[in-house]
């Protein structure tokens, strides 16, 4: 393979992006005038473009290339869809936004072009090399838009802080890389999970302490408990469409580095990183169930939400098998439906002296304004995992596969504290059609936003009772090429 | 008419649905004509499903225990949209169908405020309540058990007095934290038999230490949902806030999906627990039969007087269910369809003076036989039947149950029956204070007799109470052989393994039979 051109078909997608970057950057540089607008349609008119290559040139079949150091499967094209999803949308959510706070600068799709890119090689990465250089590329990305609106304490705040501790996780993530590489000599994933059985996994001291660090570092990125503490002020110091875009498409990323990173590199470890995970995964759901009772601020309280979504998924992980990577795959794609639904929603609630963001605001929405106040309570009821609406179907998959991995008392737990979960989602709920109303929202007439929370919505409710069918089977089929 | 081809059941949940729609894209600037509009769809729409349920009562085969009316599409992965019906759950059906055409009736004046959700509310909630009744699909039954949940968050806490969020909450998430352990319970169910099916999963033999488990989570949602002491703190709260139709339909169906639950999956799926944890079951019902009385009699509100008489009257059926005879089971359905007309009809005369009064306190009330006469009439009927007199509805399943709980012990039906004598000394309290003695106050003096709308509401009910008194046969006929199926084959063989089976109770079930 030295020596030769590596085959380039299956990083295709990632080269359009990164050249399509490139040209978004230069038209923005190099034209005159405010270009925010023609390079946030160009950004979005690229992603489609690799949506369309993703599909047709690539395909679904594994291919690796570069060294062994890139993959694509069926898994990685299933959540790379999903990533495209989640940046067109949240450009699409941004437009209006940007202009009105005089954010509208022409860096911003540049930047999610780029940390989609980075994702991208997130969910392809193959080695753990490659696995490093996709997180660090979507994390820089993520840090400047943080830190968006610069001229806002807040927003610098938050991505310093955001700064701060993602560098000290890439730290703790690039220590369990090298202690990893040093006991079994290689960082090919392939060669990681060769170097290791069953039977010396636990006599394997340094690999295992490798393996936390690595745990420890992928925590931080999916901001699971006990990694969680930049979460609520990242969330609430962004600008909202940037919260937005945070907690959809970087979450289903890291999530789905996750699990491949367990089953693909450490599949004979199963024992030692399911008790990692189960830990996280039942601190998350705890910590994102109870605190975000406390919450006034609706990103806040999203932040914390997310957080007990985290621990969900990672329930569906530790299940360590092909079920639990499918019901992952089910849960994230209604999570991030979900999610950027309600974030359009905070978007497109305004008064005259600013953004609404307190949950008081809310107060008798059915009465002012009953179709947001309908998305809303379908989103709730739907993140809070009741039937007929979507986020059940996410719920019944994780809780299936877990159940069939045989940990009973992770999913008792699950169950349990998605009743306390209920009581947050509801209070909104009963703030919005209990309450009497106060001063109304201003009208907005942001047909993007609105069309978003209206399609997320229609998603969401009992309409995903038909969608459920051929999503299950893709996620089925996108499992299929993990942990084989 | 060949019946099984209609997808009879299927139209039973879509033409609420399709209602509910029609209502939510209905517009008319004049607020007062929308408002008649949509409750004229809404009645439409009620009386038309109750139409199709006597359909299905008139196509139903009494001769044979097997699903009818079934339909089975494929859904999604193993999961089929699944439904029929057997004697156990077809006259539930015909309840839920039988009792929302009077909701709207009874909310046609006192909701002036949001009728257009209203509305929408209630008929999705008819939508969930008939599929609940006819799911046979243990996932397609989740969905629909707990999504019900939805409507009646919203009734109470929309539409509902003072402590509206309180109740509605405590609502929500009592029944909520039951249904999730039952949530566990099923899936380890469908990765351990491989399928959703319930009829399959009725004749699955789970090993009887996962049949403790199972049993234990699933409890814990049909106990609370029953409900059955002491998980029973909040149906007096959710009843006294709800709105009238809305205690109506909590206390006329909602609280039968417990007992339903029972029958249709605990007793079935897993024998060999049910007849381990009797003592538990019986333990629980006869405190709420006798405690729950006594605190009934000391109620200064209307509603949760009759609240907590519904906690008690549930703890009656418990006792029929798990008994595990003919007459108890047979005398549990009964009385369960028996206490959703009662207890329905009670709440709506309750509802008829609160419109009035605006007041439920007992003690504002007073001598309505002298100025109210048909009212004091139907209330007479109603809390005699409640009571469990001779002729009501209430004495069949009564009697029934205290004969299948004399089979099992004395001492049962010992305690059981201290309930009869109890529910009669505080129907009566409340008849006294609220028919008899003398006009006290101005406001109970000014207040006039039914209304023909009212008349329209009670007449049927009346009509039903005697008919189930009079003549039980039409609606034990039903569910006979499908009661006798399940004795038959899933519960007496577990009673043998237990050693439970004594001779002459096999004797006295067959000469029950004939």
């Amino acid at each position: 393979m030295t020596g030769t051109v590596p085959n380039l078909i299956p990083a295709m997608p990632e080269i359009i992006l990164a050249l399509g970057a490139m040209a978004l950057l230069m038209l923005g540089v190099f034209q005159k005038g405010n270009t925010f607008r023609q390079v946030a349609l160009g950004a979005m008119t690229l992603m489609i473009a690799v949506a369309a290559v993703l599909i047709s040139v690539v395909g679904g079949e594994t291919q690796v290339t570069f060294n062994n150091m890139f993959v694509t499967d069926s898994f990685a094209i299933y959540i790379k869809l999903l990533i495209l999803l989640g940046s067109i949308v949240a450009i699409m959510l941004s437009m209006k936004f940007m202009q009105v706070h005089q954010l509208d600068r022409f860096e911003y799709p540049v930047l999610i072009v780029i940390a989609t890119l980075g994702m991208f090689m997130m969910v392809s990465a193959n080695s753990l090399l490659s696995l490093y250089l996709g997180l660090e590329l979507q994390s820089l990305s993520l840090y400047v838009l943080a830190a968006f609106a610069r001229d806002r304490n807040r927003s610098t705040e938050s991505g310093l802080k955001y700064f701060v501790l993602g560098a000290i996780s890439s730290g703790m993530l690039l220590y369990g890389i090298s202690l990893v590489y040093g006991y079994a000599g290689s960082v090919d994933f392939a060669a990681v999970s060769a170097a290791v059985t069953v039977d010396t996994a636990g006599d394997n001291l340094g690999i295992v302490i490798g393996l936390v660090f690595i745990l420890a570092g992928l925590g931080f990125k999916v901001s699971a408990v006990p990694f969680h503490m930049w979460t609520p002020d990242v969330y609430e110091g962004a600008p909202t469409p940037v919260t937005a875009f945070f907690a959809a498409a970087p979450k289903v990323a890291a999530l789905a580095l996750f699990a491949r990173v367990m089953l693909d590199a450490f599949p004979a470890m199963a024992d030692q990183w399911q008790q990692v995970v189960i830990f996280m995964s039942v601190g998350s759901m705890i910590v994102g169930a109870f605190v975000a009772f406390m919450q006034t601020n609706i990103k806040r309280l999203m932040a914390y939400s997310s957080i007990g979504h985290v621990g969900y998924a990672l329930m569906a992980i530790a299940a360590g098998t092909q079920q639990g990577v499918e019901a992952l795959l089910i849960y994230v794609t209604f999570y991030l439906i979900m999610t950027v639904g309600v974030f359009g929603a905070i978007l497109s609630m305004r008064r005259s002296e600013g953004m609404v963001e307190d949950i008081d605001d809310l107060s008798g929405l059915s009465q002012t304004n009953l179709p947001m106040a309908i998305a809303i309570a379908i989103f709730m009821f739907s993140l809070a995992g009741i039937p007929t609406l979507a986020g059940f179907f996410g719920k019944y998959y994780v809780f299936l596969a877990t159940i069939d991995a045989g940990l009973y008392a992770l999913a008792t737990i699950g169950v349990l504290a998605s009743v306390v979960s209920a009581v947050y989602y509801l209070r909104i709920i009963k703030v919005m059609f209990f309450d009497e109303p106060v001063a109304p929202m201003e009208e907005q007439h942001c047909k993007m936003v609105g069309g978003v929370v209206g399609i997320s919505a229609v998603i969401n409710s009992p309409v995903s009772a038909l969608l459920i069918a051929p999503i299950a089977l893709w996620a089925g089929w996108a499992a299929s090429s993990l942990g084989s | 008419m060949d019946l099984s081809s209609f997808n009879l059941l299927t139209y039973m949940m879509i033409i609420p649905l399709f209602g509910a729609v029609v209502i939510l894209f209905s517009r008319n600037p004049d607020s007062a004509i929308a408002n008649a509009n949509v409750r004229l769809v809404a009645l439409v729409v009620a009386v038309t499903v109750f139409l199709l349920s006597l359909v299905l009562w008139a196509g139903f085969d009494p001769s044979t225990a097997e699903m009818q009316f079934v339909e089975k599409y494929q859904w999604f992965g193993n999961i089929n949209y699944y439904v029929g019906v057997d004697g156990i759950s077809m006259l539930f059906v015909v309840l839920s169908a039988f009792l929302m055409p009077i909701c709207i009736l009874a909310s046609w004046e006192t909701i002036q405020h949001r009728v257009k959700e209203y509305m929408i509310a209630f008929l999705v909630l008819e939508t969930l309540m008939i599929g609940v009744f006819s799911a046979l699909d243990i996932f397609l039954f989740y969905v629909f058990f707990e999504g019900g949940l939805i409507p009646m968050f919203l009734i109470i806490g929309i539409w509902g007095g003072k402590e509206r969020i309180y109740a509605s909450y405590k609502f929500f998430l009592y029944t909520l934290l039951g249904s999730v352990l039952m949530l566990v319970a099923m899936l380890y169910m469908i990765n351990t038999a491989g399928t959703t099916d319930i009829p399959v999963l009725m004749q699955y033999d789970f090993p009887i230490d996962v049949q403790m488990w199972l049993w234990l989570a699933f409890f814990a949602s049909f106990a609370v949902k029953m409900p059955m002491w002491p998980v029973h703190t909040w149906l007096p709260d959710a009843h006294v806030q709800a709105p009238t139709a809305g205690s109506v339909i909590l206390a006329g169906v909602l609280l039968k999906m417990g007992g339903y639950g029972f029958l249709r999956f605990s007793l079935p799926m897993f024998p060999d627990a049910t007849v381990e944890f009797t003592w538990l079951v019986f333990g629980l019902s006869v405190i709420a039969v006798i405690y729950t009385s006594l605190v009934a009699l000391v109620q200064e509100d209307m509603k949760k007087l009759i609240a907590y008489s519904s906690v008690a009257h549930m703890g009656f059926v418990t006792i029929g269910i798990f008994v595990l005879n003919h007459q108890g089971i047979e005398g549990s359905i009964f009385q369960m369809l028996s206490h959703g007309i009662v207890s329905g009809a009670l709440f709506l005369c309750v509802g008829v003076v609160y419109d009035r009064m605006h007041t439920r306190d007992i003690s504002r009330y007073g001598g309505l036989s002298s100025n109210m006469k048909a009212y004091a009439v139907i209330w007479m009927i109603f809390a005699m039947a409640s009571v469990g007199l001779p002729s009501t509805s209430g004495f069949v399943g009564e009697v029934l149950v205290l004969f299948g709980a004399f089979k099992w012990s004395s001492w049962l039906a010992l305690g059981a029956a201290t309930g009869v004598i109890l529910s009669a000394a505080y129907m009566l309290l409340l008849t006294k204070n609220l028919i008899f003695g003398e006009l006290t106050s101005e406001e109970t003096r000014s207040m006039k007799d039914l209304t023909p709308r009212e008349y329209a509401l009670f007449v049927p009910l009346v009509a039903v109470v005697f008919w189930m008194g009079i003549y039980p046969e039409s609606f034990l006929k039903p569910m006979r052989v499908s009661v006798a199926h399940l004795i038959e084959t899933r519960l007496d063989p577990a009673m043998e393994r237990a050693g439970l089976n004594e001779p002459h109770t096999a004797d006295a079930d067959s000469a029950y039979q004939e």
